[in-house]
């Protein structure tokens, strides 16, 4: 089977654990203010690869990537599911760990069958909450998150172990309220095995030049560390609290 | 040699290394103990070395403030024994010995070429002696005379196009690295001994090959007496073994100082030491004479001895390698042949100087890694690595094949026997260059004058890669010959005019010569014909019909990416270049290598070639060494380093080198801000336990 491919990392250190051969899908629905890959939003684009080729890459390069996996990441991994779906059992069938970095937009509750094979053949799933309010998420991304956060259930239900990212953005996402309250929802997740706090930064810029679009944080400072620190030590709070109540 | 156990081996196990003839490895093998243990036996600096340290950082303020020198000599000749003691502080120096009277007091050293010498003292603003000069102009020629006696005009000419370039007819060419270990095993007397033997047991039919040999041996005798009275200068008998840690440190510097305060070269290497020296820290910590911390300061204060080594040299040379490097390259740890690691605390020792004097360019520390090395050491070697961006990395697994597990790195990536095998260092040749007056038919397309063979220039407006591959080989045929011949010369005159006799010395008599080239630009060659065969490229000429731009029309794939369509291009280049080089003849039969290892010249190369097919534009640096140009590695670096990883070393012995470098953030997380293993039960106590 054939997908559209964005590009691929040899050598993704942050992409999941250990060192990881990264698969950038080509295709998004989300419009992430901050996005830095604007040019893998158009989804059926650019370059096919069958799910072979992409192993064939994996094997060549075992030899540095044996302690990691594969991930897949975009674009929208879960945009193009058969695809996905193929090449993470293919990959399990040969022992690699498979991640997904995803936004949980694709999930649709009232039709998981997808979701549960692909739930499968998934040893983690790397799930970025944009933001936890409704209304605030649709300006930033376009979309409502209510299937995100779904997603997120649905994959703590059914075992699949958990990382959350979360951007920090200045005058977006940095409110201590509302990071508390992200905390609150992820302590409730209880495959959750990691919390990767991202400061906002604005290395996409020069990719929107290129590609003749107008950067929508333009006014936006990227994020000093230590404010993504407090950002995380908020969201640790909520978790905590989440976690004192289930008692 | 004689059969005697001196009394300063006594502790070691004896071998042939102490009853046959001088080998060290073999002493090495016998006597170390590997260590597979962590980094938790570290001392930090003594007070001595703190105070040492901030005394030299003072000095070295002073020399940035004075301009880049503090102090140079304009009337002594260096040599072995030209000058007196010098020191920081005599009473805190466990190690002793500079290169002049004084710390940061640059030598003066006119055998390479006095005009060098006069630019470099001029530079700075100091004059050097009039008798002086009279002398290195009238009555004793320099190396750089000789070689401008023998060059031809066309060895001129592709020497001021820059077609050739860096080569070492100006000043030292370096690359010999001396066995200093021999002096401490050994002592000088017994060297100087064996010498003899070597000379009354060489052949006796007077060919000039063996007078050569002859009058060389007389030279590397009279250089041993005169280091054993370098070590006399500063209160030591060195005619004898070491009998301890601290003297075997110290013999072995007086050994490496001897060799600085002769030659200037471009590389002045140090060896592989760290192993060797363990055998004699660990003999006295068994014996209880010096302590761990005793230890760590001896090896503190010989590496900032290494650190304070100066040459005097003009502002052009220190702008061809982007800074006034030495290149005192000591290679640690390693694999033997039997599979057994060479890893000794000392290992650690060295590599623990960097915490207790800081990070620092020189001496060169590399790693000869082997995926066998104890885990410990791989991570305290990325500890270090992360911590002072200061360590090299180079591939024994690959070397110990050729050379055994007693070579050593000179400079970069020259790989050699320790003692046994030596380099005629050969610069380079730049094949982008070339590939240019391949398609021009000769004519230098940035001094628009005839410096190749007159062949026939590329016609037609667009680039045919069959053609410009034809064309290419011819002019590359044409390269080949005019480089070695070109280093015949060079060589011919080092040895006849600035011959490292102390270094030699420390050799054995019949070395094996390698005969070093190198080419610069290849990345900008597989990308141009890349370009040519995959994508359009234009021509555009100047008035004089010189091909003096290019449009490249499409794309094209680029070496760095594992792409074996322009990968392969790259490994064609090496052999094709490396096969052409094979066939000259070679001054003193050297056996002829090649290396791919432009590390910082790269830069000036780039100022000096025009616009190439691959849209690179005339100024733009060359990748250094076998890099992928800049920004066109896309995939990722495990891709990029598989694209290097394709040269063939068999063509390139003498070293492939690929500068990586990568900001922390992409080696993975930064644990303030991720929180990887997320215990929710322990999370759950801790928010419990808080109420």
């Amino acid at each position: 089977m054939e997908g559209y491919i964005h590009s691929i990392e040899s050598f993704g250190t942050v992409d999941g654990p250990g060192v990881r051969l990264v698969i950038f899908f080509q295709g998004c629905p989300m419009r992430c203010l901050y996005c830095h890959n604007p040019d893998s939003w158009k989804p059926k684009q650019g370059r096919t690869m069958t799910t072979d080729a992409i192993l064939e890459k994996y094997e060549r390069y075992k030899e540095f990537l044996k302690s990691g996996g594969i991930t897949a990441t975009g674009g929208e991994p879960m945009l193009q599911p058969e695809f996905l779906i193929e090449l993470f059992s293919k990959a399990k069938a040969r022992g690699i760990h498979t991640c997904l970095d995803t936004s949980g937009i694709c999930f649709d509750p009232q039709n998981p069958e997808t979701a549960l094979r692909l739930a499968e053949v998934t040893d983690l799933v790397m799930l970025d909450i944009k933001h936890i309010d409704e209304e605030k998420h649709r300006a930033l991304t376009g979309h409502s998150n209510r299937n995100i956060l779904a997603f997120a259930q649905f994959l703590a239900d059914h075992g699949v172990p958990l990382w959350i990212r979360h951007v920090v953005v200045p005058g977006w996402t940095d409110d201590a309220e509302e990071q508390r309250r992200l905390g609150y929802f992820i302590g409730g997740l209880k495959t959750l095995k990691a919390l990767d706090v991202l400061p906002y930064h604005d290395m996409g810029k020069s990719k929107y030049e290129a590609l003749g679009m107008d950067y929508p944080l333009k006014d936006v400072q990227p994020l000093p560390a230590e404010d993504a620190q407090r950002a995380r030590a908020e969201i640790m709070k909520g978790i905590k609290k989440r976690l004192r109540e289930q008692n | 040699m004689s059969m005697i156990f001196e009394p300063e081996w006594e502790g070691f196990e004896p071998g042939r290394w102490s009853h046959t003839s001088v080998n060290v490895r073999d002493f090495i093998q016998k006597n170390y103990t590997p260590y597979e243990g962590d980094d938790s036996f570290l001392e930090g600096p003594t007070e001595a070395t703190t105070k040492l340290w901030d005394q030299v950082m003072e000095l070295s303020r002073q020399e940035r403030e004075n301009g880049g020198v503090l102090d140079m000599d304009t009337k002594i000749i260096s040599t072995i024994t030209s000058h007196g003691p010098g020191y920081l502080n005599k009473d805190l120096e466990k190690i002793v010995g500079f290169q002049t009277d004084k710390p940061f007091k640059r030598s003066l050293q006119p055998f390479g070429g006095i005009r060098m010498a006069q630019t470099a003292c001029k530079a700075y603003g100091y004059e050097v002696d009039d008798e002086v000069v009279d002398i290195f102009t009238k009555y004793r020629k320099t190396h750089n005379q000789g070689v401008f006696d023998a060059y031809t005009p066309e060895m001129r000419l592709a020497r001021k196009s820059a077609i050739l370039t860096g080569l070492p007819d100006a000043y030292g060419r370096g690359r010999i690295i001396g066995d200093y270990r021999r002096v401490a095993l050994y002592g000088v007397d017994r060297l100087i001994e064996d010498k003899k033997h070597q000379q009354d047991t060489h052949f006796v039919r007077m060919t000039s090959k063996n007078i050569r040999l002859r009058e060389e041996l007389s030279e590397q005798i009279r250089a041993l007496g005169e280091l054993k009275e370098l070590g006399n200068i500063y209160g030591y008998d060195i005619s004898r073994p070491a009998r301890n840690a601290q003297e075997a440190v110290q013999w072995l510097y007086f050994g490496y100082l001897a060799a600085v305060k002769e030659q200037n070269g471009a590389a002045m290497s140090l060896g592989r030491t760290s192993t060797f020296l363990d055998i004699y820290i660990q003999r006295d910590l068994d014996r209880g004479l010096i302590t761990e911390r005793e230890a760590q300061e001896l090896i503190d204060h010989f590496i900032m001895k290494l650190r304070l080594v100066k040459f005097a040299r003009t502002p052009e040379y220190n702008a061809l390698f982007s800074g006034d490097p030495t290149w005192v390259t000591e290679s640690i740890a390693g694999v033997s042949v039997d599979g057994k690691h060479l890893v000794t605390k000392n290992s650690f020792r060295y590599l623990n100087t960097l915490n207790n004097l800081g990070t620092a360019p020189e001496p060169n520390m590399t790693v000869l890694w082997s995926v066998n090395l104890p885990p410990n050491f791989k991570k305290f070697c990325a500890k270090m690595s992360i911590k002072s961006s200061s360590i090299q990395y180079e591939n024994d697994d690959l070397m110990r094949v050729t050379h055994g597990d007693d070579y050593a790195i000179a400079c970069c990536v020259s790989s050699m026997r320790i003692g046994k095998e030596m380099q005629f260092f050969g610069a380079r040749a730049n094949l982008a260059k070339c590939l240019l007056y391949a398609i021009n038919g000769g004519v230098d397309e940035v001094m628009k004058v005839q410096v190749g063979p007159k062949y026939r220039p590329v016609e037609g407006d667009y680039l045919d890669f069959d053609d410009v591959m034809d064309k290419y080989d011819q002019m590359m045929e044409w390269l080949a010959g005019l480089y070695v011949n070109t280093l015949n010369v060079i060589h011919y005159m080092h040895d006849k005019y600035s011959y490292e006799r102390l270094q030699m010395a420390l050799h054995d008599r019949d070395v094996k010569r390698y005969f070093a080239t190198g080419i610069a630009g290849l990345s900008v060659v597989a990308d141009s014909l890349s370009a040519i065969k995959y994508a359009k490229v234009k021509c555009i000429r100047d008035e004089n019909s010189i091909v003096v731009d290019y449009e490249v029309e499409g794309d094209f794939p680029k070496y760095g990416n594992d792409d074996d369509r322009v990968d392969s291009i790259a490994v064609d280049i090496v052999r094709i270049f490396m096969d052409k080089i094979r066939k000259h003849h070679t001054y003193r039969d050297g056996v002829p290598t090649m290396s791919i290892l432009t590390i910082t010249s790269n830069v000036v190369y780039g100022k000096k070639t025009g616009n190439t097919p691959d849209g690179r534009k005339q100024g733009v640096p060359l990748a250094p060494g076998a890099n992928p140009m800049h920004g066109r590695d896309t995939a990722g670096a495990v891709a990029s380093l598989a694209s290097v990883a394709k040269l063939p070393f068999r063509h390139a012995q003498d070293g492939i080198s690929n500068t990586f470098s990568i900001i922390p953030d992409a080696l993975g997380k930064s644990t303030v801000l991720f929180s990887g293993e997320l215990d929710l039960d322990a999370l759950k106590t801790e928010a419990e336990d808080a109420e």
